[in-house]
């Protein structure tokens, strides 16, 4: 069988020359994220295994179709993980998913996002053009961050063969914090802290109650709990996980789930519905059936966006619309990636 | 280096034209054409560069800023930002027929918030007054180039610079949350917001780095990070630069993340302890200076286990920072590195390469036989935590043939950066001092690619032309070059 990069490349050429959209597909765990999918699937899966991961060096490059599962088990053999905790969402996500979706977990707001922790890229643009950017050095200036800008894009500038990405060392213990708070309380104590040296990893406000995780070496840990004060959670670990993979009992049932990505300080939001804040305060969950217009009003007023993350109204668009000016800018930076316009046409905006 | 110092003649009635334009809403003092006003701007850091500018203009707000650009825009006038002059690749270097605006007078804190730990400030801002004006809330601004006294913010966001502590702490890319943009049509756009995320692509990680070809920064957001409660230094000395790359190796192996970790070698040592009396120890073949910072606890204990693993990985000389002002004296050999071997010749030439740590003693054994070759002095400071080397090749520019062999040197080191799996800049950035070098790290698919980026940004081609990403035809003729001065052919004819 021939190298699947090149059965890509092919398919990619194919669709380019007829003019018609291809719909890359990992895994499929996000698919009920973003704007519906139209078009021929491109299966990357096939297109697996780590390429290298080098411990001492940080760095591990795997290819796109590599479970995420696969890749933290051989981080974990080695104490190291990939520091932005990235979220499942089911067993079989890909690195390619995960990148192509750019979310990233809990431990987000401390460690740094999916894109702080890509180092390059192996992608096929629109033409089928197999390009390098990028390396699996710390530091790199050579050429624009292409690879950082094709994380979170959704597919739609191009396919991702293989990612590198720096590691982190697991830390050596971990504790959960909690206790009663209401929710502006647990906002101005998530951001006090967060002006603190204290080694805080991630933070959770639901259901009235506030939780903290502290990460680092034990007595520091220790240290920083006597600081904190509150009870300690027993499995923090599956409390984090469920958090990361939206298995917690906030993001179930049928009611519209909205991601506003705001700025921390920003004060309670007036909305209907339930809430959960993560992210020292920079990421409000909401479940809500108000209409998208009123929420997006709130998330700007708090200097963010906010995204229709599952359910709801598939008329208004999954994510916050841009400003003309912004969304002339995608249309060409698309243009320069995908010429045909080929790639998931439409799911991150309608217009390209 | 030499080859670019060439002046291109001023068309006195162009220059004429864009000065009344700009002069139609700019006041007189903002305007420069005169020789004698527009020289001072001629060159950045790297000075074996030069090339006076046709104009300078010096806007005072965002709106002159646009207006400007709109300006250069309708005339077709290209246009190079210029922050502080730092640069070490001739990024700012001026056009002979072009703008060079200079965001020196944008250089206000706007707002600080000590509660949300982000300050919203101008690009002619200073990096280190930041962190300075942060200091009374506890906070401080993380990356810290080593120019930081005098470098720009603005000029770090083009540059995405690093610093000592940005193994653990990240580049200018990790620690900015938003971008105001002025396009070369003088509108302006916002990248990034006041969240960690944004809508849409991720322009603000694309203009980060992108040396001022794809917009002028006029403001910028930037995290702010709680100082560490406390900080301490182990220096340890080695009788070999390889057996010092693989304690470093040990060290990330054992689960650290180092605050800082820097590499000397001894010819450095040998300029840098008369320099500062630091405390090195001149004998030594290489030493590493290794910062653990944070809570107490975490600093005790970190030190505690790097002590081990340099005295475990064959350090003959380990010791430990007793208090702030050892710690401090530790860090000022390394900070004063650049100048002190600037004292041992009349120029030198500041490399930028990053390599995968694992290979450094391979690629140190290549630049001595490279010095052998080029016939000049190297000494080599080494950002060792994340591989990011900083050859400092000696030499003196009055010697044309010196200044030759330095430019084929440092070009050399590049490639050997890039055949070992690393890159031809870690930080400073490719300029135009890097700019053939990029033929050889890049194929051409892949720098039609950033010219295609480019163009969907700034169709003319007006912003900074010429810098950063080299045109197709540049890297068939320095291909040719290449064939022509015959290294593979020709190996017995000497070459000068
Ligand atoms: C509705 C649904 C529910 C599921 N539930 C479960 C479950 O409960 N348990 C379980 O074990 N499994 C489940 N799965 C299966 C599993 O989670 C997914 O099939 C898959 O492995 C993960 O997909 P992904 O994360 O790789 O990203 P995808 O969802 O495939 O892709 C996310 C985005 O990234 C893009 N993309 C993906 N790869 C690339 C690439 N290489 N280059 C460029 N763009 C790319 C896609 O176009 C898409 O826009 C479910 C699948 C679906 C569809
Ligand atoms: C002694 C010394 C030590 C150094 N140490 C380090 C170090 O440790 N780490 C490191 O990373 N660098 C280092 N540098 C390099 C240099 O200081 C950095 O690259 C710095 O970021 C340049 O800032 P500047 O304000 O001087 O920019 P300039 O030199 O004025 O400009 C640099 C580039 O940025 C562009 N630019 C400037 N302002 C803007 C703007 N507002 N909008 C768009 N583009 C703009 C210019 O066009 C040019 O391409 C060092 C330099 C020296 C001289």
């Amino acid at each position: 069988m021939s190298d699947p990069a090149t059965q890509f490349a092919d398919a990619i050429r194919a669709a380019a020359d007829a003019k018609r959209p291809l719909n890359i597909c990992g895994g499929g765990s996000k698919t009920f994220y973003g704007n519906p999918s139209i078009g021929e699937t491109l299966d990357v899966t096939t297109y697996r295994g780590i390429i290298e991961y080098e411990p001492t060096e940080l760095v591990i490059t795997a290819r796109a179709g590599t479970p995420l599962a696969d890749i933290e088990a051989a981080m974990r053999e080695q104490g190291q993980m990939l520091g932005f905790e990235p979220p499942h969402f089911g067993g079989n996500a890909t690195l390619g998913g995960c990148i192509a979706a750019g979310l990233s977990g809990p431990r987000r707001p401390y460690a740094g996002s999916a894109r702080d922790f890509v180092l390059g890229l192996r992608l096929l643009d629109g033409r089928g053009t197999d390009l390098h950017f990028g390396g699996q050095v710390m530091k790199n200036v050579a050429g624009y961050d292409v690879s950082r800008l094709i994380t979170g894009s959704l597919g739609t500038l191009g396919v991702i063969l293989e990612v590198s990405l720096k590691a982190l060392p697991l830390p050596p213990s971990e504790m959960t914090l909690c206790r009663e708070q209401t929710q502006s309380e647990a906002l101005a104590l998530m951001n006090e802290w967060a002006g603190k040296p204290l080694p805080i990893t991630a933070t959770c406000h639901v259901d009235g109650r506030l939780y903290v995780r502290l990460a680092g070496a034990t007595p520091a840990v220790h240290s920083a709990a006597a600081k904190l004060g509150g009870e300690t959670l027993a499995d923090g670990a599956a409390f984090w996980r469920d958090l990361r993979d939206q298995r917690h009992a906030f993001f179930s049932g049928e009611s519209p789930l909205w991601r506003l990505s705001l700025s921390s300080i920003a004060p309670e939001l007036q909305l209907s519905g339930a809430q959960l804040i993560e992210w020292g305060g920079a990421l409000r969950w909401l479940r809500s059936d108000s209409d998208a217009m009123g929420i997006r009003k709130a998330a700007r007023s708090g200097d963010g966006h906010a995204t229709r993350f599952r359910g709801g109204d598939p008329r208004s668009g999954a994510f916050h619309p841009l400003p003309s000016q912004m969304l002339k800018l995608h249309k060409r930076v698309k243009q320069a990636m995908d010429p045909v316009g080929i790639f998931n046409p439409g799911r991150l905006y309608a217009d390209f | 280096m030499s080859a670019s110092v060439h002046a291109i003649p001023v068309d006195f009635e162009r220059q004429r034209a864009v000065c009344a334009a700009l002069r139609a809403f700019m006041p007189e003092h903002g305007v420069l054409f005169d020789r004698e006003d527009v020289t001072p701007y001629e060159c950045d850091g790297l000075s074996a560069y030069r090339q006076v500018p046709m104009v300078v203009a010096l806007p005072e707000n965002e709106e002159q800023v646009c207006a400007i650009l709109e300006t250069c825009y309708a005339l077709r006038v290209p246009v190079t930002a210029r922050g502080a002059g730092t640069g070490l690749s001739g990024g700012a270097l001026p056009l002979g027929n072009g703008v060079l605006l200079s965001m020196a007078k944008l250089m206000k804190i706007v707002t600080l918030d000590p509660l949300a730990r982000t300050a919203r400030v101008q690009p002619g801002v200073r990096n280190l007054s930041i962190s300075e004006a942060a200091a009374p809330h506890g906070l401080y601004y993380a990356p810290d180039p080593s120019s930081q006294i005098a470098c720009s913010i603005g000029g770090n966001v083009a540059e995405n610079s690093g610093g000592v502590h940005c193994l653990k702490y990240g580049l200018t890319v990790h620690n900015i949350l938003k971008l105001r943009v002025a396009t070369i049509e003088g509108e302006i756009i916002e990248l990034g917001g006041g969240g960690l995320d944004s809508a849409g692509y991720d322009l603000l990680a694309l203009m980060t780095g992108s040396e001022g070809l794809l917009g002028v920064v006029t403001e910028i957001t930037v995290k702010l990070l709680p100082r560490p409660e406390c900080a301490q230094v182990v220096l340890a000395a080695f009788d070999d630069v390889g057996t010092a790359g693989q304690a470093v190796a040990n060290v990330i192996a054992a689960g650290i993340i180092p605050a800082g970790m820097e590499m000397m070698d001894q010819p450095t040592i040998l300029a840098v302890e008369p320099f500062v009396n630091a405390g090195y120890p001149t004998d030594a073949a290489g030493i590493l200076l290794c910062e653990s910072d944070g809570t107490r606890e975490e600093v005790a204990d970190e030190i505690r286990r790097i002590e081990r693993i340099m005295e475990d990985s064959g350090a003959h000389l380990v010791r430990v920072s007793r208090d702030e002002a050892e710690r401090l004296r530790f860090w000022a050999g390394r900070k004063a590195a650049f100048p002190a071997v600037g004292r041992l010749s009349p120029d030198y030439y500041c490399m930028d390469g990053t390599i995968p740590r694992k290979r450094l003693a391979e690629v140190l054994r290549g630049i001595t036989v490279m010095e052998k070759k080029y016939e000049l002095r190297c000494a080599n400071v080494f950002h060792a935590g994340d591989g990011n080397l900083h050859p400092l090749i000696l030499y003196d520019a009055n010697d044309p043939r010196q200044l030759q062999n330095a430019e084929d040197f440092g070009a050399e080191i590049l490639k050997l950066c890039i055949d070992v799996g690393g890159t031809i800049t870690g930080e400073h950035g490719v300029g135009v001092e890097k700019i053939d070098s990029m033929c050889v790290q890049f194929n051409s698919a892949e720098l039609e690619a950033f010219h295609a980026l480019k163009h969907a940004f700034d169709e003319h081609a007006l912003l900074n032309p010429g810098k950063a990403v080299p045109t197709l035809h540049r890297c068939a003729e320095f291909g040719r070059m290449h064939v022509h001065s015959g290294a593979e052919k020709f190996p017995e004819l000497p070459r000068f």
